[in-house]
């Protein structure tokens, strides 16, 4: 009966939705009218003719979004009679065109997209409520002014296209998954509706591979998840999470999709993200990692993206291939380069190696510069414990 | 179809126009129609003089040079006809630069006043 309405709604939530509904109906009119000869075919018939109104209740509604966004000239645009996927992947490239501020991408997709209220933005990004209401406000002032299109783009433009919404995707992750400051580390209103986008988009754009690079990233990530911290809440380190409590299937999902793309053709950013997640999520313990092939994809990261954030990730890599006197010395070199001047990462990957070298004065120093960059509890309370191993506090 | 003006921002050399390489020169002559082409239409051209000539008028004050002094100066304007935002940054993206770029903005009117 689901699987009936489903293929009408082809969306879970909706059919159940539909089903449930359904039900209640039953209840309402059988004890009046007395049982159907077919109640599951009547249960069915009525759960499916509930989910088509549903339907129809928000293609008219997708279908006045274009005029709240703009005037739309309709100019070589045939609405097929079959929009709905179209009409959400119109919606994400609407809201993720590369002509917004990154800031506005994320707070519109996740108001107009995933449908959360403007408060609750507000909150997940630690601005106030008016100033997220200004902020999407000038967005779709914007979207209406420069008539940004309500469309998918043509083939040409998809690739970059797809990387602007994808950079959307990934930094809604990234900001439920380390929150900056306050107490909780994970927000798993942001996180699930990241993870949900992916999907949404590997199923609407299949042949993509950094599609699929991205959601086998998140997958990773997702799969770990609930080994980040400790009973007290405390941030654990890879080494010291239990492996025993990395969900299993979502790894293996994520290593398909990142085998896939890699025989594909040449790799782009997430998928080398990914491929380097799911060695470490795939590896039985901390030192039986392979290294040398993360080192490796770090190589080919640095190449096709290369930021210092990558660089000092490579350095971890290199210290647990080369030993971490070699990696200290990278980690000098991307000091030198002053772009993550202010990243706590920075001072507590050097304070890091020098604690391995042995060189516990120089370490507790970094560890105390990490500290007071830092704003994140979790963080802080382990650089802390981390510092109290090596020298005073203060 | 709507309208954008396509400002074009260039680095300034000392001699102005007669620096300008002949192939942009050439490039700039062929736009209308690469841009008919692509299904848009320029509707005015504005090419100005160099901003060391432009005099600035702020409250009562005069003074030399441009309004906002930029490492790139306005150098000209062209006014398109897009069909939207898309259509307009592949058309902008035609006009040929020598040292710089140019910003798309959507107009909310153009007028040529007739002489009375």
């Amino acid at each position: 009966m689901l699987a009936a309405t489903v293929r009408v709604t082809r969306d879970l939530d909706a059919a159940e939705e539909a089903v449930q509904e359904a039900y209640v109906q039953a209840l309402r009119t059988w004890p009046r009218d007395g049982v159907p000869d077919r109640p599951g075919a009547w249960l069915t018939t009525a759960a499916r003719r509930t989910a088509l109104n549903a339907m129809r209740r928000r293609r008219t509604l997708d279908a006045k979004l274009p005029l709240l966004l703009g005037p739309d000239e309709g100019e070589g645009e045939m609405v097929e009679p079959d929009t709905i996927p179209d009409d959400r992947l119109r919606l994400v490239f609407t809201c993720c065109h590369p002509a917004l501020a990154l800031e506005a991408r994320v707070a519109l997709t996740l108001r107009l997209v995933c449908g959360l209220a403007t408060p609750d933005i507000a909150h997940a990004f630690l601005v106030s409520e008016p100033t997220m209401a200004a902020r999407l406000t000038r967005a779709k002032k914007k979207i209406t002014a420069a008539r940004i299109s309500y469309r998918v783009p043509p083939a040409a433009e998809l690739p970059g296209r797809v990387g602007a919404a994808l950079t959307v995707v990934h930094l809604l992750y990234a900001a439920g998954h380390t929150a900056r400051s306050g107490e909780n580390l994970v927000r798993d209103e942001l996180t699930d509706r990241a993870l949900d986008l992916a999907r949404m988009l590997r199923l609407l754009l299949p042949a993509d591979r950094e599609v699929a690079g991205l959601l086998a990233l998140l997958l990773v990530h997702q799969a770990r998840r609930a080994s980040r911290t400790d009973a007290d809440g405390r941030l654990l380190r890879i080494e010291e999470q239990d492996r025993s409590a990395w969900d299993r299937e979502l790894i293996a999902e994520a290593d398909r999709l990142v085998v896939g793309a890699l025989r594909a053709g040449p790799p782009g950013r997430f998928t080398v993200q990914a491929a380097i997640a799911a060695l470490h999520a795939q590896a039985p313990s901390y030192p039986e990692t392979d290294w040398p092939q993360i080192r490796t994809l770090y190589d080919e990261l640095l190449r096709i993206w290369p930021s210092p954030v990558v660089a000092l990730n490579r350095a971890v890599a290199v210290s647990m291939v080369d030993g971490p006197a070699a990696a200290l010395a990278e980690v000098e070199a991307i000091e030198r380069d002053g772009r993550l001047a202010g990243y706590h990462y920075l001072p507590a990957t050097r304070a890091d190696l020098l604690r391995r070298l042995g060189r516990h004065e120089e370490a507790a120093e970094a560890y105390r510069t990490a500290l007071a960059l830092s704003d994140n509890a979790a963080e802080q309370e382990f650089l802390t414990d981390r510092l109290r191993e090596t020298g005073p506090l203060a | 179809m709507p309208q954008y003006a396509v400002l074009i921002f260039e680095r300034e050399t000392p001699g102005g126009v007669a620096d300008i390489p002949p192939e942009v020169m050439r490039a700039h002559e062929e736009l209308p129609a690469r841009i008919a082409e692509l299904g848009g239409r320029i509707v005015a051209g504005l090419a100005l003089e160099q901003s060391t000539t432009a005099t600035a008028i702020r409250d009562d004050l005069l003074t030399d040079g441009p309004f906002i002094e930029t490492k790139e100066a306005l150098a000209g304007i062209f006014v398109i006809e897009a069909r939207d935002l898309d259509h307009a940054l592949a058309l902008a993206r035609l006009t040929p630069i020598v040292s710089g770029g140019v910003e798309v903005r959507p107009l909310i009117g153009f007028e040529i006043l007739e002489p009375s």
